[in-house]
Protein backbone atom coordinates (compact mmCIF):
# COMPACT_ATOMS: atom_id res chain seq x y z
CA UNK A 1 0.00 0.00 0.00
CA UNK A 2 3.00 2.28 0.85
CA UNK A 3 4.40 1.81 -2.40
CA UNK A 4 1.09 2.56 -4.44
CA UNK A 5 0.98 5.70 -3.05
CA UNK A 6 4.14 6.56 -3.40
CA UNK A 7 4.01 6.19 -7.02
CA UNK A 8 0.75 7.85 -7.12
CA UNK A 9 2.83 10.75 -5.51
CA UNK A 10 5.27 10.46 -7.96
CA UNK A 11 2.81 10.49 -11.16
CA UNK A 12 1.24 13.41 -9.77
CA UNK A 13 4.14 15.02 -9.32
CA UNK A 14 5.49 14.32 -12.53
CA UNK A 15 2.78 15.83 -14.09
CA UNK A 16 2.73 18.73 -12.07
CA UNK A 17 5.76 19.26 -13.93
CA UNK A 18 4.92 18.81 -17.36
CA UNK A 19 1.80 20.80 -17.01
CA UNK A 20 3.64 24.03 -15.56
CA UNK A 21 7.00 24.00 -17.16
CA UNK A 22 8.17 27.47 -18.48
CA UNK A 23 9.46 30.60 -17.38
CA UNK A 24 7.78 33.87 -19.00
CA UNK A 25 10.87 36.48 -18.59
CA UNK A 26 9.66 40.57 -19.00
CA UNK A 27 12.47 42.36 -19.96
CA UNK A 28 12.94 46.06 -20.03
CA UNK A 29 13.91 48.02 -23.29
CA UNK A 30 15.63 51.00 -23.82
CA UNK A 31 16.49 52.10 -27.09
CA UNK A 32 17.90 48.81 -29.08
CA UNK A 33 19.14 47.17 -25.62
CA UNK A 34 18.60 45.37 -22.80
CA UNK A 35 18.68 47.42 -19.46
CA UNK A 36 21.06 46.08 -17.13
CA UNK A 37 18.61 45.28 -14.67
CA UNK A 38 16.81 42.93 -17.02
CA UNK A 39 20.07 40.90 -17.96
CA UNK A 40 20.63 40.12 -14.54
CA UNK A 41 17.02 38.90 -13.52
CA UNK A 42 17.44 36.78 -16.75
CA UNK A 43 20.85 35.20 -14.96
CA UNK A 44 17.61 34.47 -12.04
CA UNK A 45 15.26 33.17 -14.92
CA UNK A 46 18.35 30.42 -15.87
CA UNK A 47 18.64 29.47 -12.66
CA UNK A 48 15.18 28.64 -12.09
CA UNK A 49 16.16 25.74 -14.71
CA UNK A 50 13.17 26.12 -17.04
CA UNK A 51 13.01 26.98 -20.79
CA UNK A 52 12.68 30.97 -20.94
CA UNK A 53 10.22 33.01 -23.08
CA UNK A 54 11.39 36.44 -23.20
CA UNK A 55 8.49 39.07 -23.20
CA UNK A 56 9.67 42.48 -25.06
CA UNK A 57 6.66 45.16 -24.95
CA UNK A 58 6.75 48.68 -26.78
CA UNK A 59 8.13 50.72 -29.67
CA UNK A 60 11.62 49.36 -28.79
CA UNK A 61 10.81 45.60 -28.68
CA UNK A 62 11.17 45.06 -32.34
CA UNK A 63 14.52 46.58 -32.12
CA UNK A 64 15.78 44.95 -29.38
CA UNK A 65 14.39 41.47 -30.52
CA UNK A 66 17.58 40.06 -31.99
CA UNK A 67 20.19 40.79 -29.75
CA UNK A 68 17.75 39.03 -26.75
CA UNK A 69 17.06 36.26 -29.13
CA UNK A 70 21.17 35.79 -29.29
CA UNK A 71 21.10 35.70 -25.10
CA UNK A 72 22.25 32.64 -23.75
CA UNK A 73 18.96 30.53 -22.25
CA UNK A 74 16.49 31.90 -24.16
CA UNK A 75 13.98 29.34 -26.15
CA UNK A 76 11.66 32.09 -27.50
CA UNK A 77 11.53 35.99 -27.74
CA UNK A 78 7.82 36.79 -27.92
CA UNK A 79 7.26 40.72 -29.07
CA UNK A 80 4.32 42.67 -28.83
CA UNK A 81 5.43 46.36 -30.13
CA UNK A 82 2.20 48.61 -29.63
CA UNK A 83 2.54 51.95 -28.27
CA UNK A 84 0.11 51.52 -25.71
CA UNK A 85 3.29 49.69 -24.21
CA UNK A 86 5.35 52.54 -24.45
CA UNK A 87 5.92 53.49 -20.81
CA UNK A 88 5.27 50.26 -19.33
CA UNK A 89 1.50 51.29 -17.60
CA UNK A 90 1.05 48.40 -15.23
CA UNK A 91 -2.52 48.78 -16.18
CA UNK A 92 -1.41 48.28 -19.67
CA UNK A 93 1.65 45.70 -18.80
CA UNK A 94 -0.47 43.53 -15.95
CA UNK A 95 -2.98 42.43 -18.90
CA UNK A 96 -0.90 41.04 -21.06
CA UNK A 97 0.97 39.35 -18.49
CA UNK A 98 -1.70 37.62 -16.78
CA UNK A 99 -3.20 36.34 -20.41
CA UNK A 100 0.09 34.83 -21.10
CA UNK A 101 0.29 33.06 -17.75
CA UNK A 102 -3.57 31.98 -18.25
CA UNK A 103 -2.75 30.52 -21.32
CA UNK A 104 -4.67 32.61 -23.75
CA UNK A 105 -2.02 32.93 -26.20
CA UNK A 106 -0.79 29.93 -28.50
CA UNK A 107 3.10 31.42 -28.60
CA UNK A 108 3.26 30.07 -24.99
CA UNK A 109 1.45 27.72 -22.86
CA UNK A 110 2.27 26.13 -19.38
CA UNK A 111 4.05 29.47 -17.71
CA UNK A 112 4.92 28.27 -14.00
CA UNK A 113 7.36 31.12 -13.36
CA UNK A 114 7.61 34.66 -14.14
CA UNK A 115 10.60 36.56 -13.23
CA UNK A 116 11.19 40.49 -14.01
CA UNK A 117 13.67 42.86 -12.34
CA UNK A 118 13.04 45.32 -9.72
CA UNK A 119 13.13 47.87 -11.11
CA UNK A 120 10.20 50.82 -11.25
CA UNK A 121 9.00 49.41 -13.51
CA UNK A 122 8.85 45.89 -12.52
CA UNK A 123 7.86 46.65 -8.92
CA UNK A 124 4.53 48.25 -10.88
CA UNK A 125 3.75 45.37 -12.86
CA UNK A 126 4.07 41.98 -10.75
CA UNK A 127 1.86 42.39 -7.87
CA UNK A 128 -0.94 44.31 -9.66
CA UNK A 129 -0.44 41.14 -12.45
CA UNK A 130 -0.38 38.60 -9.38
CA UNK A 131 -3.50 39.78 -7.79
CA UNK A 132 -5.95 39.19 -10.36
CA UNK A 133 -3.93 35.93 -10.44
CA UNK A 134 -4.07 34.95 -7.38
CA UNK A 135 -0.80 35.04 -6.68
CA UNK A 136 1.28 36.34 -3.98
CA UNK A 137 5.02 37.03 -5.74
CA UNK A 138 7.94 37.71 -3.80
CA UNK A 139 10.02 40.66 -4.07
CA UNK A 140 13.32 41.57 -4.38
CA UNK A 141 15.00 38.00 -4.93
CA UNK A 142 18.66 37.96 -3.81
CA UNK A 143 19.28 33.86 -4.60
CA UNK A 144 17.14 31.26 -6.05
CA UNK A 145 17.06 28.09 -4.27
CA UNK A 146 14.83 25.93 -6.08
CA UNK A 147 12.13 26.78 -8.67
CA UNK A 148 9.55 27.49 -5.05
CA UNK A 149 12.11 28.76 -3.05
CA UNK A 150 13.95 32.28 -2.48
CA UNK A 151 15.79 34.55 -0.92
CA UNK A 152 15.08 38.01 -0.21
CA UNK A 153 16.31 40.52 2.37
CA UNK A 154 13.30 41.95 4.49
CA UNK A 155 14.30 44.64 7.32
CA UNK A 156 16.22 47.24 5.41
CA UNK A 157 18.70 43.93 4.30
CA UNK A 158 19.06 43.16 8.49
CA UNK A 159 17.12 40.05 8.06
CA UNK A 160 17.49 37.95 5.42
CA UNK A 161 14.66 35.42 4.78
CA UNK A 162 14.17 32.09 3.04
CA UNK A 163 10.85 31.76 1.27
CA UNK A 164 8.83 28.57 -0.33
CA UNK A 165 5.82 29.43 -2.23
CA UNK A 166 3.13 27.64 -2.24
CA UNK A 167 1.80 29.04 -5.39
CA UNK A 168 1.39 27.30 -8.46
CA UNK A 169 2.83 30.15 -10.48
CA UNK A 170 5.66 31.47 -8.78
CA UNK A 171 5.94 35.11 -9.56
CA UNK A 172 9.31 36.91 -8.78
CA UNK A 173 10.87 40.17 -9.15
CA UNK A 174 15.25 40.66 -9.22
CA UNK A 175 17.49 42.49 -7.68
CA UNK A 176 19.69 43.59 -9.97
CA UNK A 177 22.65 43.96 -7.72
CA UNK A 178 22.36 39.94 -6.75
CA UNK A 179 22.91 38.37 -9.94
CA UNK A 180 25.45 38.85 -12.41
CA UNK A 181 24.36 40.70 -16.29
CA UNK A 182 23.38 37.42 -18.63
CA UNK A 183 26.16 37.16 -21.31
CA UNK A 184 25.31 37.04 -25.58
CA UNK A 185 26.05 33.77 -26.36
CA UNK A 186 27.32 32.65 -29.97
CA UNK A 187 25.77 30.67 -32.23
CA UNK A 188 21.88 30.52 -33.11
CA UNK A 189 19.27 32.90 -32.33
CA UNK A 190 15.89 31.75 -30.22
CA UNK A 191 12.67 32.46 -32.87
CA UNK A 192 11.16 35.96 -32.84
CA UNK A 193 7.21 35.86 -32.38
CA UNK A 194 4.80 38.70 -32.85
CA UNK A 195 1.80 38.50 -30.33
CA UNK A 196 -1.35 40.22 -30.34
CA UNK A 197 -1.80 42.81 -28.19
CA UNK A 198 -4.66 42.69 -25.20
CA UNK A 199 -7.26 45.08 -24.85
CA UNK A 200 -7.08 46.47 -21.19
CA UNK A 201 -9.58 48.96 -19.41
CA UNK A 202 -6.80 51.41 -18.96
CA UNK A 203 -7.53 55.35 -17.94
CA UNK A 204 -4.28 56.05 -16.98
CA UNK A 205 -2.39 58.33 -19.35
CA UNK A 206 1.13 58.91 -19.57
CA UNK A 207 1.86 62.71 -19.70
CA UNK A 208 5.55 63.35 -19.35
CA UNK A 209 8.95 62.33 -17.67
CA UNK A 210 12.17 64.35 -16.82
CA UNK A 211 15.16 61.53 -16.86
CA UNK A 212 18.70 63.30 -15.55
CA UNK A 213 21.20 63.90 -17.76
CA UNK A 214 24.59 62.81 -17.08
CA UNK A 215 27.93 61.78 -18.71
CA UNK A 216 28.31 59.28 -15.78
CA UNK A 217 27.84 55.80 -15.97
CA UNK A 218 24.44 54.22 -14.50
CA UNK A 219 24.41 54.32 -10.55
CA UNK A 220 22.52 50.44 -10.96
CA UNK A 221 25.02 48.94 -12.68
CA UNK A 222 28.09 51.37 -12.20
CA UNK A 223 31.39 49.06 -10.92
CA UNK A 224 32.52 52.30 -8.90
CA UNK A 225 30.28 54.82 -7.43
CA UNK A 226 31.18 57.73 -5.42
CA UNK A 227 28.37 59.14 -2.80
CA UNK A 228 28.35 61.83 -0.57
CA UNK A 229 26.58 62.89 2.27
CA UNK A 230 25.20 65.91 4.06
CA UNK A 231 28.43 66.54 5.09
CA UNK A 232 28.76 68.49 1.92
CA UNK A 233 26.80 71.14 2.75
CA UNK A 234 25.28 72.20 -0.25
CA UNK A 235 24.55 71.46 -3.88
CA UNK A 236 28.19 73.42 -4.94
CA UNK A 237 30.40 71.47 -2.52
CA UNK A 238 28.93 67.93 -3.79
CA UNK A 239 29.10 68.99 -7.37
CA UNK A 240 32.75 70.53 -7.04
CA UNK A 241 34.30 67.63 -4.72
CA UNK A 242 32.20 65.04 -6.25
CA UNK A 243 32.36 65.10 -9.73
CA UNK A 244 35.71 65.29 -10.55
CA UNK A 245 36.70 62.26 -8.39
CA UNK A 246 33.82 60.67 -10.12
CA UNK A 247 35.18 61.92 -13.46
CA UNK A 248 38.36 60.24 -12.58
CA UNK A 249 37.11 56.75 -11.27
CA UNK A 250 35.21 56.11 -14.24
CA UNK A 251 32.30 56.35 -11.24
CA UNK A 252 28.61 57.08 -10.83
CA UNK A 253 27.67 59.48 -8.07
CA UNK A 254 24.95 58.65 -5.42
CA UNK A 255 23.83 60.53 -2.79
CA UNK A 256 22.45 59.62 0.60
CA UNK A 257 18.75 60.62 1.54
CA UNK A 258 20.12 63.70 3.56
CA UNK A 259 21.73 65.05 0.90
CA UNK A 260 18.50 64.31 -1.96
CA UNK A 261 16.24 66.19 0.46
CA UNK A 262 18.20 69.19 0.76
CA UNK A 263 19.07 69.52 -3.13
CA UNK A 264 22.61 68.70 -3.70
CA UNK A 265 21.44 66.60 -6.09
CA UNK A 266 18.49 64.18 -7.99
CA UNK A 267 16.20 61.96 -6.59
CA UNK A 268 17.21 59.36 -8.67
CA UNK A 269 20.78 59.42 -7.11
CA UNK A 270 19.31 58.08 -3.96
CA UNK A 271 21.05 55.07 -2.36
CA UNK A 272 18.95 53.01 0.13
CA UNK A 273 16.06 50.72 1.49
CA UNK A 274 14.12 53.82 -0.54
CA UNK A 275 16.18 54.63 -3.00
CA UNK A 276 18.87 52.04 -5.24
CA UNK A 277 19.87 49.52 -4.17
CA UNK A 278 23.40 48.30 -5.42
CA UNK A 279 26.42 46.60 -4.85
CA UNK A 280 29.45 48.28 -7.17
CA UNK A 281 32.76 46.77 -6.22
CA UNK A 282 34.11 49.94 -4.82
CA UNK A 283 31.83 52.31 -2.45
CA UNK A 284 33.46 55.34 -1.46
CA UNK A 285 31.15 56.92 0.77
CA UNK A 286 32.02 60.70 1.41
CA UNK A 287 30.54 62.24 4.47
CA UNK A 288 27.68 59.35 5.13
CA UNK A 289 26.99 58.63 8.96
CA UNK A 290 25.60 55.38 7.53
CA UNK A 291 21.95 55.35 8.79
CA UNK A 292 20.34 51.53 8.62
CA UNK A 293 17.95 52.81 5.65
CA UNK A 294 21.37 53.65 3.90
CA UNK A 295 23.32 50.79 4.68
CA UNK A 296 20.70 48.76 3.38
CA UNK A 297 21.30 50.05 -0.14
CA UNK A 298 24.67 49.41 -0.61
CA UNK A 299 26.20 47.04 2.19
CA UNK A 300 26.68 44.66 0.12
CA UNK A 301 29.26 46.46 -1.98
CA UNK A 302 32.51 44.25 -2.91
CA UNK A 303 35.03 47.00 -1.25
CA UNK A 304 33.80 49.96 1.45
CA UNK A 305 35.24 53.45 2.21
CA UNK A 306 34.41 55.69 4.65
CA UNK A 307 35.46 59.25 4.63
CA UNK A 308 33.88 60.94 7.35
CA UNK A 309 35.06 63.39 10.17
CA UNK A 310 33.18 62.26 13.06
CA UNK A 311 35.07 58.47 14.00
CA UNK A 312 32.18 57.38 15.99
CA UNK A 313 29.67 57.39 13.04
CA UNK A 314 28.52 54.32 12.07
CA UNK A 315 29.65 53.83 8.45
CA UNK A 316 32.85 53.17 10.11
CA UNK A 317 31.21 49.70 11.22
CA UNK A 318 31.30 48.32 7.80
CA UNK A 319 34.00 50.17 6.05
CA UNK A 320 36.88 48.31 5.11
CA UNK A 321 38.99 51.21 4.58
CA UNK A 322 38.31 54.10 6.82
CA UNK A 323 39.58 57.47 7.14
CA UNK A 324 38.58 59.95 9.59
CA UNK A 325 38.96 63.83 8.74
CA UNK A 326 37.75 66.94 6.86
CA UNK A 327 36.56 65.66 3.40
CA UNK A 328 37.10 69.34 2.36
CA UNK A 329 40.83 68.53 2.13
CA UNK A 330 40.51 64.99 1.87
CA UNK A 331 38.62 64.51 -1.50
CA UNK A 332 40.78 67.03 -3.62
CA UNK A 333 43.88 65.40 -2.35
CA UNK A 334 42.66 62.03 -3.27
CA UNK A 335 41.11 63.22 -6.79
CA UNK A 336 44.17 64.69 -7.14
CA UNK A 337 46.60 61.48 -6.14
CA UNK A 338 44.65 59.34 -7.94
CA UNK B 1 -16.31 65.74 -10.60
CA UNK B 2 -19.59 63.79 -10.58
CA UNK B 3 -18.97 62.81 -6.60
CA UNK B 4 -17.20 63.69 -3.73
CA UNK B 5 -13.86 62.16 -3.03
CA UNK B 6 -13.89 59.24 0.01
CA UNK B 7 -10.44 58.17 0.63
CA UNK B 8 -9.27 55.27 2.56
CA UNK B 9 -5.97 55.51 4.09
CA UNK B 10 -4.48 51.98 5.18
CA UNK B 11 -1.48 51.86 8.13
CA UNK B 12 0.94 49.54 8.95
CA UNK B 13 2.16 48.96 12.63
CA UNK B 14 6.02 48.39 12.24
CA UNK B 15 9.31 48.42 14.35
CA UNK B 16 10.38 51.73 14.62
CA UNK B 17 12.68 52.84 11.74
CA UNK B 18 15.75 53.91 13.65
CA UNK B 19 15.92 50.53 15.63
CA UNK B 20 17.89 47.07 14.27
CA UNK B 21 15.50 44.06 14.53
CA UNK B 22 16.69 41.00 16.28
CA UNK B 23 16.22 38.11 14.93
CA UNK B 24 14.62 35.14 17.06
CA UNK B 25 16.38 31.66 18.66
CA UNK B 26 14.26 29.44 16.51
CA UNK B 27 15.00 31.59 12.87
CA UNK B 28 11.42 31.90 12.55
CA UNK B 29 10.81 35.90 13.00
CA UNK B 30 11.97 38.95 14.55
CA UNK B 31 11.79 39.93 18.10
CA UNK B 32 8.69 41.44 19.38
CA UNK B 33 8.94 42.06 23.07
CA UNK B 34 10.28 45.20 24.56
CA UNK B 35 10.48 46.37 21.21
CA UNK B 36 8.86 50.34 19.93
CA UNK B 37 6.68 50.34 17.25
CA UNK B 38 5.59 53.16 15.24
CA UNK B 39 3.27 53.70 12.04
CA UNK B 40 5.29 52.58 9.16
CA UNK B 41 6.83 56.01 7.62
CA UNK B 42 5.31 55.66 4.12
CA UNK B 43 1.59 55.53 5.72
CA UNK B 44 2.29 58.46 8.12
CA UNK B 45 3.42 60.30 4.67
CA UNK B 46 -0.50 59.05 3.22
CA UNK B 47 -2.26 59.92 6.17
CA UNK B 48 -0.51 63.65 6.25
CA UNK B 49 -1.10 63.80 2.05
CA UNK B 50 -4.75 62.75 2.91
CA UNK B 51 -5.63 65.00 5.52
CA UNK B 52 -3.66 67.80 3.12
CA UNK B 53 -6.04 67.20 0.01
CA UNK B 54 -8.90 67.80 2.72
CA UNK B 55 -7.20 71.00 4.18
CA UNK B 56 -6.99 72.01 -0.03
CA UNK B 57 -10.26 70.70 -1.61
CA UNK B 58 -12.32 71.34 1.42
CA UNK B 59 -15.49 71.47 -1.03
CA UNK B 60 -14.51 67.73 -2.35
CA UNK B 61 -13.10 65.82 0.03
CA UNK B 62 -15.49 63.80 2.14
CA UNK B 63 -14.23 61.18 4.57
CA UNK B 64 -11.37 59.72 5.61
CA UNK B 65 -11.33 56.28 6.38
CA UNK B 66 -8.11 54.46 8.01
CA UNK B 67 -7.76 51.35 8.44
CA UNK B 68 -4.96 48.80 9.86
CA UNK B 69 -4.46 45.16 10.45
CA UNK B 70 -2.48 43.63 12.42
CA UNK B 71 -3.02 42.92 16.28
CA UNK B 72 -4.80 44.88 19.24
CA UNK B 73 -1.78 47.59 19.60
CA UNK B 74 -2.30 48.78 16.26
CA UNK B 75 -5.06 50.78 17.69
CA UNK B 76 -2.07 52.90 18.63
CA UNK B 77 -1.41 54.07 15.06
CA UNK B 78 -4.87 54.64 14.52
CA UNK B 79 -5.39 56.90 17.23
CA UNK B 80 -2.59 58.97 15.23
CA UNK B 81 -4.02 59.03 12.10
CA UNK B 82 -7.21 60.58 13.68
CA UNK B 83 -5.25 62.81 15.76
CA UNK B 84 -3.92 63.55 12.31
CA UNK B 85 -7.36 64.20 10.84
CA UNK B 86 -8.84 61.20 9.72
CA UNK B 87 -12.36 60.97 10.75
CA UNK B 88 -12.89 57.27 11.73
CA UNK B 89 -11.24 54.21 11.64
CA UNK B 90 -11.29 50.39 11.85
CA UNK B 91 -8.89 47.96 13.09
CA UNK B 92 -8.70 44.29 12.10
CA UNK B 93 -7.10 42.69 14.58
CA UNK B 94 -5.28 39.43 13.30
CA UNK B 95 -3.14 38.84 16.97
CA UNK B 96 0.13 37.97 16.12
CA UNK B 97 -0.58 36.80 12.86
CA UNK B 98 1.80 38.34 9.50
CA UNK B 99 -0.78 38.54 7.19
CA UNK B 100 0.80 38.41 3.44
CA UNK B 101 0.01 41.34 1.11
CA UNK B 102 -2.35 39.53 -1.22
CA UNK B 103 -4.91 39.10 1.98
CA UNK B 104 -4.25 42.67 3.39
CA UNK B 105 -5.10 43.30 -0.37
CA UNK B 106 -8.02 41.57 -0.38
CA UNK B 107 -8.88 42.83 3.11
CA UNK B 108 -8.92 46.59 1.83
CA UNK B 109 -10.66 45.92 -1.01
CA UNK B 110 -13.60 44.87 1.47
CA UNK B 111 -12.96 48.29 2.98
CA UNK B 112 -13.04 50.50 -0.51
CA UNK B 113 -16.35 48.63 -0.56
CA UNK B 114 -17.57 48.99 2.71
CA UNK B 115 -16.93 52.72 2.85
CA UNK B 116 -17.85 53.35 -1.09
CA UNK B 117 -13.77 55.00 -1.41
CA UNK B 118 -12.81 55.97 -4.70
CA UNK B 119 -9.53 57.21 -3.60
CA UNK B 120 -6.59 54.72 -1.72
CA UNK B 121 -3.77 56.44 -0.67
CA UNK B 122 -1.02 54.17 1.29
CA UNK B 123 2.75 53.88 1.61
CA UNK B 124 4.90 52.32 -1.16
CA UNK B 125 6.22 49.57 1.06
CA UNK B 126 6.43 48.30 4.89
CA UNK B 127 9.46 48.81 5.99
CA UNK B 128 10.01 45.18 8.03
CA UNK B 129 8.99 42.90 4.86
CA UNK B 130 10.10 45.49 2.40
CA UNK B 131 7.52 44.19 -0.33
CA UNK B 132 6.00 46.83 -2.18
CA UNK B 133 2.93 45.55 -3.30
CA UNK B 134 -0.24 45.99 -1.73
CA UNK B 135 -1.05 49.40 -3.57
CA UNK B 136 -0.28 47.64 -7.03
CA UNK B 137 -2.28 44.66 -5.31
CA UNK B 138 -5.35 46.37 -4.46
CA UNK B 139 -5.83 48.63 -7.68
CA UNK B 140 -5.51 45.37 -9.79
CA UNK B 141 -8.09 43.47 -8.00
CA UNK B 142 -10.40 46.55 -8.11
CA UNK B 143 -9.33 47.25 -12.00
CA UNK B 144 -8.56 51.17 -10.94
CA UNK B 145 -5.32 53.17 -12.28
CA UNK B 146 -2.56 53.05 -10.00
CA UNK B 147 0.50 55.67 -9.57
CA UNK B 148 2.65 54.36 -7.31
CA UNK B 149 6.41 56.17 -5.60
CA UNK B 150 3.66 59.70 -5.71
CA UNK B 151 6.18 62.78 -5.15
CA UNK B 152 3.50 65.16 -5.81
CA UNK B 153 -0.38 64.79 -6.58
CA UNK B 154 -2.26 67.65 -7.95
CA UNK B 155 -6.05 67.29 -7.96
CA UNK B 156 -7.03 68.99 -10.92
CA UNK B 157 -10.62 70.78 -11.15
CA UNK B 158 -11.89 68.54 -13.99
CA UNK B 159 -11.32 65.34 -11.70
CA UNK B 160 -8.45 64.32 -13.14
CA UNK B 161 -5.38 63.05 -10.67
CA UNK B 162 -2.05 64.58 -12.12
CA UNK B 163 0.48 62.18 -9.80
CA UNK B 164 4.35 62.44 -10.63
CA UNK B 165 6.35 59.15 -10.02
CA UNK B 166 9.56 58.63 -8.76
CA UNK B 167 11.08 56.42 -11.47
CA UNK B 168 14.84 54.61 -11.97
CA UNK B 169 16.23 57.68 -13.70
CA UNK B 170 14.28 60.96 -12.75
CA UNK B 171 10.51 61.65 -12.44
CA UNK B 172 7.27 60.81 -14.97
CA UNK B 173 3.81 62.20 -14.73
CA UNK B 174 0.66 60.08 -15.15
CA UNK B 175 -3.04 60.68 -14.93
CA UNK B 176 -6.44 59.26 -14.25
CA UNK B 177 -9.53 60.66 -13.72
CA UNK B 178 -10.65 58.70 -10.10
CA UNK B 179 -11.10 55.74 -8.89
CA UNK B 180 -7.57 54.87 -8.61
CA UNK B 181 -5.11 53.60 -5.81
CA UNK B 182 -1.71 55.81 -5.12
CA UNK B 183 1.36 54.82 -3.11
CA UNK B 184 3.56 57.30 -1.76
CA UNK B 185 7.45 57.94 -1.69
CA UNK B 186 9.20 59.89 0.61
CA UNK B 187 9.44 63.20 -0.87
CA UNK B 188 5.65 63.41 -1.06
CA UNK B 189 5.50 65.18 2.06
CA UNK B 190 6.30 65.89 5.75
CA UNK B 191 4.69 64.49 8.08
CA UNK B 192 4.19 67.07 11.20
CA UNK B 193 3.81 65.36 14.60
CA UNK B 194 0.46 65.73 16.27
CA UNK B 195 0.20 67.87 19.31
CA UNK B 196 -1.44 66.51 22.39
CA UNK B 197 -4.85 67.96 22.77
CA UNK B 198 -5.41 66.68 19.03
CA UNK B 199 -4.19 62.99 20.41
CA UNK B 200 -7.24 63.82 23.07
CA UNK B 201 -9.86 64.41 20.65
CA UNK B 202 -8.80 61.86 18.45
CA UNK B 203 -10.01 59.49 21.28
CA UNK B 204 -13.34 60.34 21.01
CA UNK B 205 -13.48 59.45 17.46
CA UNK B 206 -14.53 56.21 15.87
CA UNK B 207 -12.10 53.49 15.91
CA UNK B 208 -14.11 50.00 15.02
CA UNK B 209 -12.61 46.60 15.87
CA UNK B 210 -13.30 43.40 13.76
CA UNK B 211 -12.09 40.46 13.36
CA UNK B 212 -11.27 39.15 9.75
CA UNK B 213 -14.31 36.07 10.05
CA UNK B 214 -16.76 39.28 10.04
CA UNK B 215 -15.20 40.20 6.66
CA UNK B 216 -15.63 36.77 5.32
CA UNK B 217 -11.84 36.86 4.42
CA UNK B 218 -9.60 33.66 5.41
CA UNK B 219 -6.40 34.30 6.49
CA UNK B 220 -4.07 32.20 4.69
CA UNK B 221 -0.51 31.56 3.65
CA UNK B 222 0.92 31.36 0.10
CA UNK B 223 4.75 31.60 1.37
CA UNK B 224 6.05 29.74 3.69
CA UNK B 225 9.40 30.93 5.98
CA UNK B 226 12.26 28.66 5.63
CA UNK B 227 14.22 30.53 7.46
CA UNK B 228 15.45 34.29 8.81
CA UNK B 229 18.99 34.26 9.37
CA UNK B 230 21.22 38.03 10.21
CA UNK B 231 23.16 39.20 7.44
CA UNK B 232 26.57 37.28 6.64
CA UNK B 233 28.68 39.95 8.23
CA UNK B 234 31.82 42.08 6.67
CA UNK B 235 35.18 41.55 7.63
CA UNK B 236 36.12 43.96 10.18
CA UNK B 237 37.89 47.21 8.21
CA UNK B 238 40.93 49.26 8.88
CA UNK B 239 41.40 52.64 9.49
CA UNK B 240 43.73 54.71 7.83
CA UNK B 241 45.74 57.91 8.65
CA UNK B 242 46.35 59.43 5.29
CA UNK B 243 45.15 59.93 1.64
CA UNK B 244 48.47 57.56 0.54
CA UNK B 245 47.64 55.21 3.04
CA UNK B 246 43.92 54.78 1.63
CA UNK B 247 44.99 54.88 -1.92
CA UNK B 248 47.74 51.98 -0.92
CA UNK B 249 45.00 50.03 1.36
CA UNK B 250 42.47 50.22 -1.85
CA UNK B 251 45.39 49.02 -4.43
CA UNK B 252 45.72 46.01 -1.91
CA UNK B 253 42.14 45.48 -1.79
CA UNK B 254 42.24 45.51 -5.74
CA UNK B 255 39.54 48.11 -5.87
CA UNK B 256 41.50 50.50 -7.98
Amino acid sequence: MFGISRRAIGHGFSRAVHRYSHTLALLETSGSKITPSSLSALTAAKQIKKPITALLLGPDAAVAAPSVAELEGIEKVLVQSDARYEHYLPEQVAPLVVSLIKGENDKIKDVSSFVVAASAMGKGVIPRAAAVLDVQPISDITKVIDPNTFVRPTYAGNAILTVKTTDKIVMTSVRGSAFPATEAKSGSAAPIEEIAPVDSDCKTTWVSEQLMKSDKPDLSSAKIVVSGGRALKDKEHFDSLLNPLATKLGAAIGASRAAVDDGYCDNSLQVGQTGKIIAPDLYIAIGISGAIQHLAGMKDSKVIVAINKDEESPIFKIADVGLVGDLFTIVPELTEKL
Amino acid sequence: MSSKIKILVPIKRVIDAALKPRINKTHTGVESKGVKYSINPFDDIAVEEACKMRKNHKDLVEAIHAVSIGPGKAKEVLRTALAKGADTSTLVDVGEEEVEPLVVSKILKSFVEREGSNLVVLGKQAIDDDSNQVGQMLAGLLGWSQATNAAKITIGKDGIVEVEREIDGGVEVVKAPLPMVISTDLRLNEPKFVTLPKMMKAKKKPLEVVKPADLNIEISKRLETVSLEEPAPRKAGVMVNNVDELISKLKELKAL
